[in-house]
């Protein structure tokens, strides 16, 4: 071997591949669609040919999830899940069509809907719709939209919260995310009392994009770079000024950190240290000594603690489960790591659907067998996509920490 | 995040020392860096097979005759006779059901129809006592129609060879037909995705109606990637006894045992972090103090002690540069010549002298740093070094072993 060999290695790792094919065990897609030809293939061993000749390329890559869940078994840190989106940004020809822009720009569709709610609620529910935009839009018909909400929570901070925060001097940055802004403010309002509560004020970013997620999946990379670059301006302005910044959704953490670098080629090293889930931020403090958290002794709750596939990559459940633990009345099992398919927009595509619900199929049972009465996870799409299939309520840990908390208790002990 | 006890690499050596501190109560994470070895596991673990080329009919008397630098010289042969009635326990706990003893080996069959020793097998397999005679007049070789990890034709001839009467087989079931129209994803792990409890019964319909003249079934195996249900259920539903024999990579009976093992550990309050890795350590004098990871810098992760578990050089627990064999996380003293010459044998059939290479620890599994022997940290599985696995026969008894040796009074 010569020396030039032994250092000329790709950044994404893809000549450190020693096909042990154990990526292809966990790949979620794998068991269930024929037409995906796996991790191994599609990864590293199919990028040794579409280095040569680009029209090697096969679309059926699009079949990828981007759980990562691959790269988080490669015993050889080969970033599989990046090779495969970078192949299918770099050498797809089909662009994204309408569907594909409705479904990816979250932040516009929210914005929009958000103000007219009630109609359109009402109107994502009729079956002549559903059947309409499964038909013409390929958005499948069993899927039930998550309801917009007639208040964004940016509006509510600003009217009831936003005074309250001055009161503190050690702050928070929150990247709410389109799907709290827009679907589920409880959680944002949820994080926002758990924090006071402990004497941390939230700040919100002054202008904050959608992280980008699903425009990167559907292939709208100058789309999903100009709103990077506002974000990353944003998080460098809330680092400046002294504050972390936190969301409560795992997979808008893993897209800015990650993300960002390896597949939109922003650099972030100088502030991705300070990205981070609520999570994780809340624990440090807790381990520190710095806060303290009292919970209501008459919570009781068995609760199943199910571990997002961004969460597992990121190798943070640990910080949620931890938190979890904590409440004294909460009897906690540990899933094991399943996909429950639904993958972001992934899922509300038609030619997805079936396979969107067999990769599910093994976390259900898992949850069924365990029969808790609340089952947490840090992402909303593993939410939806549990609450559509099986009849139990998924709730985020900082919306059961905040559930569980003696708000006053935890003022006093904190000295607010 | 504080631990009593953190252990790096969650392979066999990792989980047998991180189940035994968490039995005792330790706070015990592991950090692991993709998945280890175990998926290439043949489901049989081996004590001691061979030495100096002779085959080994009862591993703990031969034990004597090992290197002194045999991991298992090092640990004593009365503290051997000590730990090894440990294992098959500490096994079943997890879920992991096994057959064998440590005084006499017993034998099992590759999938090329040679017959090796062994020590502890998973009960999907068949054991013999003698290499020679095997319990069977004829047998049933069934595989699934186009799966290419799995070869009957040597497998028949191994077996005649034993004067064992043989028919070869080939079925298949609805369940599997979507995977078959992808040629690279028909394996051994993909399919036990799929076989659930309609599939297994309908190949077990398939396999009664090929084996009625057989006295047992051997298939690859296929069944039970996450616990052994399927294993147990298909036995049931079939008229004669069915044995597996492993596949091509990724094995179905390594990764359960893998995440038996690991769901185990998780059950007593153990913390696994996968899919991380130990970028370095923070030192003080001869203790270390932190270590930091990929996934959870800056802050580091603390504990009172260390086990260093990452293996030899197949999962990066040792490095060979141009220039030198290190050991990339902490770059522990290794015990290996500075001469790349040394290194191996041309002839690659004979032992690899890189084989034996491994970290310098003291009498206590203690490594050195720089000279410094560093006291809270200690080393087990096949990064000491001292043997090889492959011509000997001992991987899996060493990674036990050296773990128990480390975490049992
Ligand atoms: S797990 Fe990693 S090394 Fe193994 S085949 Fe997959 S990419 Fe290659
Ligand atoms: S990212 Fe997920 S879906 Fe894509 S190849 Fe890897 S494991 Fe499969």
């Amino acid at each position: 071997m010569s020396i030039q060999q032994f250092s000329n290695i790709s950044s994404n790792n893809f000549e450190q591949c020693v096909k042990c094919t154990v990526c292809t065990v966990y790949c979620p897609v794998t068991a269930v669609n024929p037409l995906y030809p796996g991790p191994k293939q599609a990864g590293p061993d199919g990028e040794r040919y579409r280095l040569k000749r680009s029209d090697f390329y096969n679309e059926a890559l699009k079949y990828c999830l981007n759980c990562k869940r691959c790269e988080v078994a490669c015993p050889s840190g080969v970033r599989i899940g990046d090779i495969i989106q970078q192949a299918h940004m770099n050498y797809s020809h089909g662009s994204a069509g309408v569907r594909d822009r409705m479904l990816a720009h979250t932040d516009l569709m929210g914005g929009i809907a958000t103000r007219l709610s009630p109609t359109v609620n009402g109107i994502l529910r009729l079956t002549p719709v559903k059947l309409a935009m499964d038909l013409t839009l390929g958005i499948d018909r069993h899927r039930t939209f998550p309801a917009y909400t007639p208040r964004k929570f940016t509006t509510w901070f600003r009217r009831h919260a936003l005074k309250r925060q001055d009161r503190f001097t050690r702050r928070v940055t929150y990247f709410h995310g389109c799907y709290v802004n827009y679907n589920f403010p409880r959680l944002g309002k949820d994080l926002v009392k758990l924090l006071n509560a402990c004497g941390i004020g939230v700040d919100l970013m002054k202008d904050e994009k959608c992280c980008g997620v699903a425009r990167i999946a559907n292939r709208l990379i100058k789309q999903a770079t100009d709103a990077a670059k506002v974000n990353l301006r944003e998080i460098r302005a809330a680092v400046a000024s002294g504050n972390d910044v936190i969301a409560t959704s795992s997979t808008c953490i893993m897209t800015m950190r990650d993300e960002y670098p390896h597949l939109l080629g922003l650099d972030n090293a100088d502030v991705r240290d300070h990205i981070m889930t609520a999570t994780r931020y809340l624990y440090r403090l807790v381990e520190n000594g710095d806060i303290k958290l009292v919970f209501k002794p008459d919570y009781l709750r068995r609760i199943a603690y199910h571990t997002p596939c961004h969460m597992a990559k990121l190798g943070w459940s640990v910080y949620s489960i931890e938190l979890l633990k904590l409440i004294p009345g909460v009897e906690l099992s540990v899933l094991d790591v399943n996909c429950c398919g639904i993958a972001g927009t992934y899922g509300f595509k038609k030619e997805n659907y079936r396979y969107s619900q067999a990769i599910g199929k093994t976390l259900f049972d898992s949850i069924a067998q365990v029969n808790p009465d609340i089952v947490a996870t840090d992402c909303e799409t593993c939410k939806w996509q549990i609450e559509m299939s099986i009849p139990y309520r998924v709730s985020n840990p900082i919306s059961i920490l905040a559930d569980a908390l003696d708000v006053e208790a935890t003022r006093a002990a904190n000295n607010i | 995040m504080k631990f009593d006890t953190i252990i790096i690499g969650g392979g066999l050596t990792g989980l047998t020392a991180a189940i035994s501190l968490a039995e005792k109560g330790r706070k015990t994470a592991i950090i692991s860096a993709g998945q280890s070895a175990l998926h290439f596991s043949s489901g049989s673990f081996e004590l001691l097979g061979s030495v100096d080329g002779r085959p080994v009919e009862n591993p703990v008397e031969a034990i004597d005759n090992l290197s002194e630098r045999h991991p298992y010289r090092r640990i004593g042969k009365e503290r051997m006779l000590q730990l090894l009635p440990l294992v098959q326990p500490l096994l079943t706990r997890a879920g992991v059901a096994t057959t064998g003893s440590h005084y006499t080996n017993r034998y099992r069959l590759t999938p090329l129809g040679k017959v090796k020793p062994a020590w502890l097998t998973l009960d999907d397999f068949a054991t013999f006592d003698s290499p020679e005679r095997l319990p069977w007049r004829s047998v049933a070789l069934v595989n699934i129609a186009d799966f290419q990890d799995f070869y009957p034709v040597f497998l028949s001839a191994g077996l005649e060879k034993r004067g064992v009467k043989c028919s070869i087989h080939s079925t298949s079931i609805a369940a599997l037909d979507n995977l078959r129209r992808s040629s690279t994803e028909m394996r051994a792990a993909t399919m036990a995705r799929v076989l659930d409890y309609e599939a297994v019964g309908v190949l077990a319909g398939r396999l009664n109606s090929v084996a009625r003249h057989a006295d047992a079934i051997l298939m690859p195996a296929i069944l039970g990637l996450t616990d052994d249900l399927m294993v147990r259920l298909l036995r049931r539903l079939v008229c004669k006894p069915v044995y597996f024999v492993s596949t091509m990579p990724t094995s179905v009976p390594g990764v359960r045992t893998q995440m038996l093992l690991q769901r185990y550990f998780m059950k007593l309050g153990g913390t696994y972090m996968l899919g991380d890795t130990v970028t370095h350590g923070e030192f003080d004098g001869d203790r270390l103090r932190h270590v930091f990871t990929t996934n959870h810098s800056p802050e580091p992760l603390s504990a009172d002690n260390y086990i260093l578990a990452t293996g030899s050089f197949f999962s990066h627990g040792l490095v060979a540069t141009p220039s030198a064999i290190v050991e990339p996380t902490f770059g522990f003293d290794v015990d290996a010549p500075a001469d790349r010459a040394q290194w191996f044998r041309k002839d690659i059939d004979s032992a690899q002298p890189y084989m034996e290479f491994g970290i310098a620890t003291d009498a206590d599994w203690h490594p050195r740093r720089d000279g410094v022997t560093i006291g809270n940290v200690q080393c087990a599985g096949s990064i000491l070094g001292g043997c090889n696995p492959v011509k000997e026969g001992c991987g899996a008894g060493e990674a036990i072993l050296s773990s128990l040796n480390l975490t049992t009074v």
